[in-house]
């Protein structure tokens, strides 16, 4: 009997689904929870008050990465810099407690392998195709680009995964985000991912987990698809998927939790298994035509405020109904730009490339090749590379992608979450402007009053050389 | 979690659309290890306006949020919804929600009540000078003046919330099941079983 042909969300799903209830409601496994400093402190809490422990916390990982400062973690001496901030201190210190006492892999602010959450997931092997991962943290979806069904949850969330490693969840729709042709010489997966979501708006893919099909995304690298799948919650989907396949394999083989031997070759069986079928419908449907893609840059305060590089800044008169347009007009003035005026001649002031997004080797390669040989323009008065984890930071400086930022005038920085939402000391001065490789151009997300332009690390470069907003294909 | 039946008072005429969580509670107040005590950072950019509604004397007390739609975009910080609990907020009105919000308010009792642009425009005159009534059980908003609006909400998250349930209890009682796929899973996917174990 032939079975009806479903979509990849839905093979997961139903690969998950523990029990259904009456209502609908499904209980969920959750195969890997990864936890971080800031949304995990109540929940560890709530266990403690009730006498729980963590389930299985073989299927959890642990590691800090919005508090912690970016500059060097260990002294001349070799003794660890204690962090300034007795509030960053406190809550850094209740994770280094509260990891071991519940049996928890940790990897500690000064190990090789910390770094982001979303960074650190796939880098281990931890993250895997066709599992449920879930993460204190909206940009889990990232782990789609290894073809994982991943989202972000709330503390009590968290704390549920913890008690009970599943989680009461209603089924998703699905959405396909189709994108045809090639992508010109030049434009990245960040600049296709902002040119979706500029397409679908903040909310297009709200109750919806998008699938991103087509050759664009096959002919993408890890990376690239990560980038991707990190900002599908920018546009209003809590889980972004791309199917896995030789490049995902590829790219997890040898890794360290990744499975070994028999196991690794029953799981390559298993998710070549992971696509969707020939004629599945999904409830919603978008198609890009990727050669209209140009690199991409925000002009506004939400991330789906885009234009090509070469474009100007709308006119608030240009939407369609008086709620966006109060939005648009409030945009402007806190971004201080004036309508028709050109986006690459936005001056700015900052540059930070980094974030879950973009801070994987890939990402900084991009940057250095822009970068090489050049100097900051004098307009940049701070400019911060922060690699995604350790690993990625000893890989660059193996590749002396370091001595290319260094010698261009920026800072070469500790692995974290950095100026992406500023909750360390790495902030955007108050009406000053950054061109940043991050996932979010909120009022205030980089400091109260800073004004964020989202772009491709290559683009972040080419802002450091000119001082102001650049199509990075004139820089010859 | 205390039972949520009704949610009864006056409101903040608010209506932005896209308020991110950020808007919310920004990251610097983040860095607490408790959930009490968000409420003074709540808003606090708005805030920095004088004009703005959440300090404005004739809606001290408000319970209710009246806004405009995708309230709760961004970051999933549960610390948004430990924010406008502690500022004395027990329920939001607005056309559409994120999903990772509306699960935060849900398990903290607050109601996300989503509808139609057309009746929150309506809500923001009337709670310039009068009070809203929800009430969960008819799953119905209504105002001093006739107007009575029908909401939907999820059966298990009413369930949840008429009974003041605890979740991780709950699903709890589902140990059994959950030892099955376990056990399952060891079997079928074993790679999946080991985790963190594998590597020294």
């Amino acid at each position: 009997m032939a079975s009806k042909p479903t979509t990849l969300y839905e093979k997961i799903w139903d690969a998950h689904v523990i029990e259904q209830r009456d209502d609908g409601t499904c209980l969920i496994f959750i195969d890997r929870h990864l936890v971080h400093e800031v949304t995990s402190p109540q929940a560890f809490e709530a266990l403690r008050m009730a006498g729980r422990t963590v389930r299985r916390p073989e299927l959890t990982l642990a590691v800090p990465d919005h508090n912690l400062p970016t500059t060097a973690r260990i002294d001349a001496r070799g003794n660890r810099v204690p962090i300034a901030d007795p509030e960053s201190r406190n809550q850094l210190e209740a994770l280094e407690r509260n990891a071991p006492e519940f049996g928890v892999k940790y990897f500690g602010a000064t190990a090789a392998q910390q770094g982001i959450v979303h960074v650190v997931g796939p880098e281990q092997g931890f993250s895997l195709p066709g599992t449920t991962i879930v993460c204190g943290d909206s940009h889990t979806a990232c782990h789609g680009g290894v073809g994982a069904l991943a989202f972000g949850i709330g503390t009590s969330e968290v704390e549920h995964v913890l008690a009970t490693q599943t989680l009461q969840l209603r089924k998703s729709k699905t959405m396909e985000v189709r994108v045809e042709g090639e992508l010109g010489p030049g434009v990245t997966s960040k600049d296709l991912i902002m040119h979706i979501i500029g397409t679908i708006g903040t909310a297009g893919g709200t109750g919806h987990v998008i699938e991103y099909r087509g050759r664009v995304f096959e002919e993408m690298s890890v990376e690239g698809r990560l980038t991707v799948c990190n900002m599908s919650i920018e546009g209003g989907a809590r889980a972004g998927l791309i199917a896995p396949d030789e490049t995902t394999f590829a790219y997890l083989k040898g890794r360290p939790y990744a499975p070994k031997g028999g196991d690794w070759d029953k799981a390559v069986a298993y998710w070549k298994t992971l696509h969707t079928d020939e004629g599945a419908a999904f409830d919603k449907s978008v198609v890009i035509n990727a050669a209209e893609v140009e690199p991409t840059v925000t002009w506004g305060t939400s991330p789906e405020d885009t234009v090509a590089i070469g474009g100007v800044v709308p006119s608030p008169d240009s939407f369609p109904d008086a709620s966006k347009q109060r939005a648009a007009q409030a945009s402007l003035d806190y971004m201080g730009l004036t309508p028709g005026q050109r986006m690459d001649e936005v001056e700015v002031q900052n540059i930070f490339i980094g974030s879950c997004t973009n801070s994987r080797i890939e990402d900084l390669r991009a940057a250095a090749e822009v970068l090489k040989g050049r100097k900051k323009h004098p307009n940049i008065k701070w400019g911060i590379i922060v690699p995604g984890s350790g690993l990625v930071k000893m890989q660059a400086e193996e590749e002396g992608l370091d001595k290319i930022f260094i010698e261009a005038g920026l800072e070469w920085r500790e692995p974290g979450c950095s100026a992406c939402l500023g909750m360390n000391p790495d902030k955007v001065p108050s009406g000053e402007r950054s061109a940043s490789t991050s996932n979010r151009n909120f009022v205030g997300r980089q400091g109260p009053g800073a004004r964020t332009h989202l772009v491709s690390p290559a683009m972040a470069a080419a802002a450091a050389v000119t001082g102001k907003l650049t199509d990075v294909r004139t820089l010859s | 979690m205390d039972k949520v039946t009704t949610v009864e008072g006056r409101a903040y005429p608010f209506g932005m659309k896209n308020v991110d969580t950020d808007i919310i509670i920004p990251a610097h107040f983040l860095k607490t290890v408790t959930r009490e005590g968000l409420g003074k950072g709540a808003f606090e950019a708005l805030r920095k306006d004088p004009e703005n509604v959440f300090d404005n004397p004739a809606h001290a007390g408000s319970t209710i949020i009246i806004a405009g739609d995708n309230f709760g975009c961004g970051s999933s910080r549960e610390h948004a919804a430990w924010a406008l609990l502690d500022m004395g907020v027990k329920a939001v009105i607005a056309p559409s929600f994120s999903d990772i919000f509306s699960g935060n308010a849900f398990k903290n009792g607050i109601l996300t009540v989503a509808l139609p642009q057309e009746a929150i425009d309506r809500l923001m005159e009337v709670a310039e000078t009068d009070p809203i009534m929800i009430d969960l059980e008819t799953q119905t908003v209504t105002t001093p003046f006739q107007d009575r609006w029908t909401f939907e909400i999820d059966p298990f998250r009413k369930f949840c919330l008429s009974e003041g349930l605890d979740e991780v209890g709950l699903t709890l009682q589902s140990n059994a099941a959950i030892e099955g796929y376990e056990a399952r899973q060891r079997t079928e996917q074993p790679w999946l079983a080991s985790g963190t174990g594998l590597a020294a």
